[in-house]
């Protein structure tokens, strides 16, 4: 069995992200091959063959350009697999390549299954389902942090390649993430409001737990969109990654964009009236409640 | 000019959720549905664009599925989108990915839409793969996962949200497909008055036999509930109770209470 692995790489530099690429492929116990858009200087360090075109003149983003350099190296290794992370970089390239080759895509795959097939989430998080290719050879995006990264080691057998640019989209430039006012990483205490605190009239309850526990206030996603909270409390992969001592998750569902941006808390309490949310999968105490009805009445105790 | 938006409805996602007789997707019984949360932000950009450019532009929503979904149509149409094509088909649930692209193109391809919005992705299925598989078989740019949209003069420009809150600034000639992230921009809450005036607005039914050639390319072997990984524990019960409970927790497990 053979895979192709895309790599990544952004403003300059090689991602870290990149070697879970090869942990996925030795869980699945195949051969590797590997492409990248990327820079001689920022070479990922590990065996085997690497397709490597040059950012500078291919682009960091440009996907109709990058599709050309994937499906000629598809051409050259033909491999079983097309391997991206489930990334901004990937989900955007995956489906370009599965079309082109008319596979299936198997999308953030988080684990393999002995019959062929190939364990996804579903409902948020709330559920799995297992997919199988309907053919042999498919492209597969693995959920970011899913699979233990290969330990960095060895040298690649460099092959430089290059394709022409064209196509209707033109990359402009980088805006860097908005400034932080506060830096969560430092807190030793987050309690983060999630969508079930119902209005942003309740966000000072959950300040209020924040503040008698000594610690800052988070938020999920779409309590930032919707200007509860300010952008710079959001915690997951496109917030902040936090590991405090301790993260209360008040009112938040668990989706895997929050849960890996603090799951290495090191201890956990979620308040959710649904006893099935996800967050119960990597919370130490899952406290079945209404937020409104239970969160003030820990901080008049706690007070106390 | 004339654009096309693609919502899905999906169930609520605070549901319970239960494997259906095969063994392959949800059972639907009690379950109450919505339009796909990105899909709102895709509508409501649509209908910005279409207010902007005014007299002269026609904006679609199409939907597949069982009849069901006819009233996350008319959500849309309230919204502000002209006019529906609604694909009937009681087993949409059962298509792949590269079949409800293939039926959207379908469509699509002799209408002359110029724009093309999709949500990045869905809550139930979560794939991120239907609106760039349109864009692929129409031949049209595309990019992914955007935060920001402006149109002009034949070409978009949009911000795609990348990890860590960066942000990547593009630049793409129409034809094009865009697919919207969460927090693209503040979805509106249709009016009565427009609720009305969506009663009037066309709904074309195409039976999905009609428009569909093609096979999937994956199926879904299994549906079920994670493996409980433990460890963690669950408390019900009387909030005083729960209150007491957490404290002694705190105490006895983290630095935070002495
Ligand atoms: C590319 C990408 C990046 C993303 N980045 C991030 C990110 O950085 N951070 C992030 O958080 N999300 C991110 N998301 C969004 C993520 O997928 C989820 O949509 C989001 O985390 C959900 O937030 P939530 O848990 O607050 O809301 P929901 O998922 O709506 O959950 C609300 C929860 O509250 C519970 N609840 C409701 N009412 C009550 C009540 N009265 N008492 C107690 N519990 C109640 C419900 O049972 C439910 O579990 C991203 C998504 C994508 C696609």
């Amino acid at each position: 069995m053979k895979t192709l692995l895309i790599g990544e790489y952004r403003e300059g530099k090689l991602l870290e992200s990149t070697y879970e690429l090869p942990g996925f492929a030795e869980k699945l116990g195949a051969e590797t091959a590997m492409l990248l858009v990327g820079d001689e200087s920022q070479l990922p360090v590990c065996n085997g063959t690497l397709y490597l075109a040059d950012a500078a003149t291919c682009g960091e983003y440009n996907p109709d350009l990058h599709k050309k350099l994937i499906l000629e190296t598809v051409q050259k290794e033909n491999p079983d697999y097309i391997v991206f992370l489930h990334s901004s970089y990937g989900w955007d390239l995956a489906p370009r390549i599965a079309a082109s080759l008319k596979i299936a895509q198997i999308s953030e795959v988080i684990g393999i299954q002995d019959d062929g097939s190939f364990e996804v989430g579903a409902c948020n998080g709330k559920m799995r389902r297992n997919v199988k290719p309907a053919a042999g050879r498919a492209v597969i995006t693995i959920q970011a942090g899913a699979f233990t990264a290969a330990e960095p080691g060895g040298t690649p057998t460099v092959l430089k390649v290059t394709a022409e640019s064209g196509g209707a989209l033109e990359f402009i430039g980088y805006e860097p993430a908005e400034k932080k006012e506060i830096d969560l990483a430092k807190a030793e205490v987050i309690v983060s409001a999630g969508r079930g605190v119902g209005k942003k009239d309740n966000i000072p309850v959950i300040a209020a737990l924040a503040k008698a526990l000594g610690g800052e206030l988070g938020a999920s996603r779409p309590v930032v969109d919707a200007e509860w909270i300010a952008h710079d409390h959001q915690v997951g992969t496109t917030g902040q990654t936090v590991s405090p001592k301790l993260y209360v998750a008040c009112g938040i569902s668990g989706a895997i964009q929050h849960l890996a941006g603090m799951k290495k808390s090191d201890f956990i309490i979620a308040i959710n009236k649904d006893k099935d949310a996800p967050i119960g999968e990597i919370a130490d105490v899952l406290v079945v409640a209404d937020v409104m009805q239970f969160v003030p009445a820990l901080t008049a105790k706690i007070a106390k | 000019m004339k654009l096309l938006v693609c919502i899905k409805q999906v169930p609520d996602l605070e549901s319970r959720f239960k494997p259906d007789a095969a063994g392959v997707w949800y059972n639907e019984t009690d379950l109450a549905f919505r339009m796909n949360e990105y899909d709102e932000y895709a509508v409501e950009q649509a209908v910005q664009l279409r207010e902007k450019l005014g007299e002269g532009t026609e904006l679609t929503v199409i939907s597949i599925g069982p009849d069901r979904v006819v009233e996350t149509i008319k959500k849309a149409l309230a919204m502000g989108c002209d006019n529906a094509a609604h694909i009937q088909d009681p087993a949409a649930s059962g298509k792949d990915p590269w079949q409800i692209a293939s039926i959207i193109a379908a469509y699509s391809k002799d209408k002359g839409f110029e724009i093309i919005f999709t949500g990045m992705q869905s809550q139930d299925r979560g794939s991120a793969q239907v609106g760039v598989t349109i864009a692929e078989q129409l031949g049209f740019a595309c990019t992914t996962t955007i935060v920001g949209f402006d149109y002009d003069n034949g070409a978009i420009t949009a911000k795609r949200e990348l990890e860590g809150g960066i942000k990547g600034v593009v630049k793409l000639k129409i034809p094009a497909l865009v697919t919207c992230q969460l927090g693209l921009n503040t979805p509106r809450y249709p009016t009565l008055p427009n609720i009305m005036k969506a009663k009037r607005k066309e709904i074309v039914v195409i039976p999905v036999a009609d428009i569909l050639r093609e096979e999937a390319l994956a199926a879904t072997v299994s549906f079920h509930p994670p493996a409980k990984k433990g460890g963690g524990i669950v408390l019900e019960g009387d909030v005083a109770d729960l209150v007491e409970k957490v404290i002694a927790i705190l105490k006895d497990k983290t630095a935070v209470l002495r």
